[in-house]
């Protein structure tokens, strides 16, 4: 009988996938970072559990994750905000959760939000690829989504249990759009005026076919000054892509080039925000120059 | 050279060409692995650009953009001898069109596309796939009408001025010439692609 601590995983909702800080450094070998699209969370739920924040964790697309502990294992939920029951009690998200051997751990849908991270004391201890654990959608690369029947390795930490229980977690419901930050630049010259105010004012809606590579935002079209082609480009983390269909924000997944301009560039804590937005949900961006170049 | 916002993490190199992005990202590299780029995450070359990612725990933008403009921009390229050699067999579906495009026959085109010096100006479109650019070929290719829904692994192409090859089954463009069991990328290796920006390849026929 082995000895480590282990989740077997009984139920998976719409999807869950292990994720942590990704591969960065490949990207001129086509290999994108990847990682969790909501860092903050991924890193608070860590944090909560004593984990180093790179840890791997499990990423759950609206609830839905039930898993069974084979042995006692100290969890943690962060993200979108969902009811945490162990058997037939109800713990709160961004607080430790102790959980026994032989005990369910299900995730309820979320009452905000879409993304959750488990972790578990020690991490989520599946093989890793190219030095990381986080499932790439986009290559193909990491772990494969979790199955039923999965059995997942906890790693094992010699230090001592963390002293905090909880972290202070925002339930507010949401009101009004989300407020996401973005830098102009590489390439806001190739707009028309127009179309640079309209991205600043215009309120945006979340597209149905937002993933782990970039969330669509519908919206007014945004009209190009430069209309030629153009050649294909690395593009950052955050990038606001915009193609013929409408702007998409680039989350952790996204491809490494790119032949559509970058009109901005959202930094890592409006990526979070993003990430826990769902389709049809609003969102406006605040648009500032780059403090390379004041405007 | 042209230093552009790219948010706060990265900054977009622009060039006037793709020879000069190409200086610059042997110039970024070597200056990386000196030391004299601390912060500096991942380099990514484009058609006629670089990409720097940086930690901006560890230095600011400011202070990469400085060091940038004073790259070395005339370090030589790798010697052709150095390179990567990838076989080929050359019974591509559209070997005899792509050969009478460039005004060869099949035979002349296989004599110049194993003996050009080939070197990766850019990766993209897939893990592993590497834009092929040869300081003798200036001749643009056109894609395919209609792309393929679907384009073997290991599959040879030509496409604008550039050859490539397929390193997974995936839908495509590219003019088919032939096709290598040389593996372009490997998950289960380090570096896991074959063929890295700046490297030198050269094919030869399998035989």
């Amino acid at each position: 009988m082995s000895t480590r601590a282990a989740l077997r995983v009984v139920a998976t909702g719409p999807r869950v996938l292990v994720q942590d800080h990704g591969r960065a450094g490949l990207a001129a070998q086509g290999v994108t970072t990847s990682g969790a699209v909501d860092r903050g969370s991924h890193d608070l739920a860590n944090r909560l559990v004593g984990n180093d924040p790179t840890a791997a964790t499990l990423e759950a697309v609206l609830g839905g994750l039930e898993v069974t502990a084979q042995k006692a294992v100290l969890l943690a939920v962060t993200g979108a905000d969902v009811d945490v029951r162990v058997d037939d009690v109800v713990h709160p998200t961004g607080a430790l959760v102790r959980v026994g051997a032989g005990q369910v751990v299900r995730l309820g849908p979320p009452h905000r939000g879409l993304r959750s991270y488990v972790a578990v004391r020690g991490g989520v201890d599946v093989p890793s690829v190219l030095g990381s654990r986080a499932c790439d959608t986009l290559a193909g690369i990491g772990p494969a989504p979790l199955a039923v029947g999965d059995v997942l390795p906890v790693g094992d930490l010699g230090r001592a249990e963390p002293a905090v229980e909880a972290a202070p977690v925002d339930r507010r419901p949401l009101i009004g759009p989300a407020v996401v930050p973005v830098v102009l630049g590489p390439r806001d010259d190739w707009f028309t005026p127009v179309a640079l105010h309209r991205l600043a004012t215009a309120t945006w809606t979340v597209g149905a076919e937002s993933d782990r590579v970039g969330v669509r935002l519908r919206g007014p079209s945004l009209d190009r000054a430069v209309t030629h082609e153009l050649p294909s480009e690395g593009m950052p983390l955050g990038a606001v892509q915009v193609t013929p269909t409408g702007p998409i924000v680039f989350l952790d997944d996204h491809p490494v080039t790119g032949g559509y301009p970058v009109v901005g560039v959202v930094p890592r804590a409006g990526l979070d925000l993003l990430a826990q937005r769902r389709a049809g949900e609003e969102v406006r961006l605040h648009v500032r120059p780059s403090t390379l170049r004041p405007a | 050279m042209r230093i552009l916002p790219a948010g706060e993490a990265a900054l977009l190199v622009e060039l006037a060409d793709l020879d000069a992005a190409m200086a610059l990202h042997r110039g970024v590299l070597r200056w990386r692995d000196e030391g004299r780029l601390p912060g500096v995450v991942q380099v990514v070359p484009g058609a006629r650009t670089v990409l720097v990612d940086v930690d901006p725990s560890r230095t600011s933008l400011g202070a990469v953009a400085d060091a940038l403009a004073d790259v070395p921009l005339d370090l030589p390229p790798p010697p052709a001898d150095s390179g990567v050699v990838v076989e080929v067999v050359y019974d591509g579906a559209d070997l005899a069109e792509t050969s009478s495009l460039l005004g060869l026959d099949r035979d002349g085109f296989v004599a110049w596309h194993t003996g050009l010096t080939w070197t990766v100006g850019f990766t993209g479109f897939a893990p592993g796939f590497a834009y092929l650019v040869s300081d003798d070929h200036r001749t643009p290719v056109p894609r395919l009408e209609s792309p393929r829904a679907s384009v073997p692994a290991g599959s040879v192409g030509l496409a604008d001025t550039f050859t490539g090859i397929y390193p997974r089954s995936s839908p495509g463009g590219w003019r088919l010439v032939g096709r290598t069991d040389h593996v372009l990328f490997d998950p289960d290796v380090d570096p896991p692609a074959a063929l890295r920006p700046g490297d030198a390849v050269r094919f030869v026929e399998a035989r």
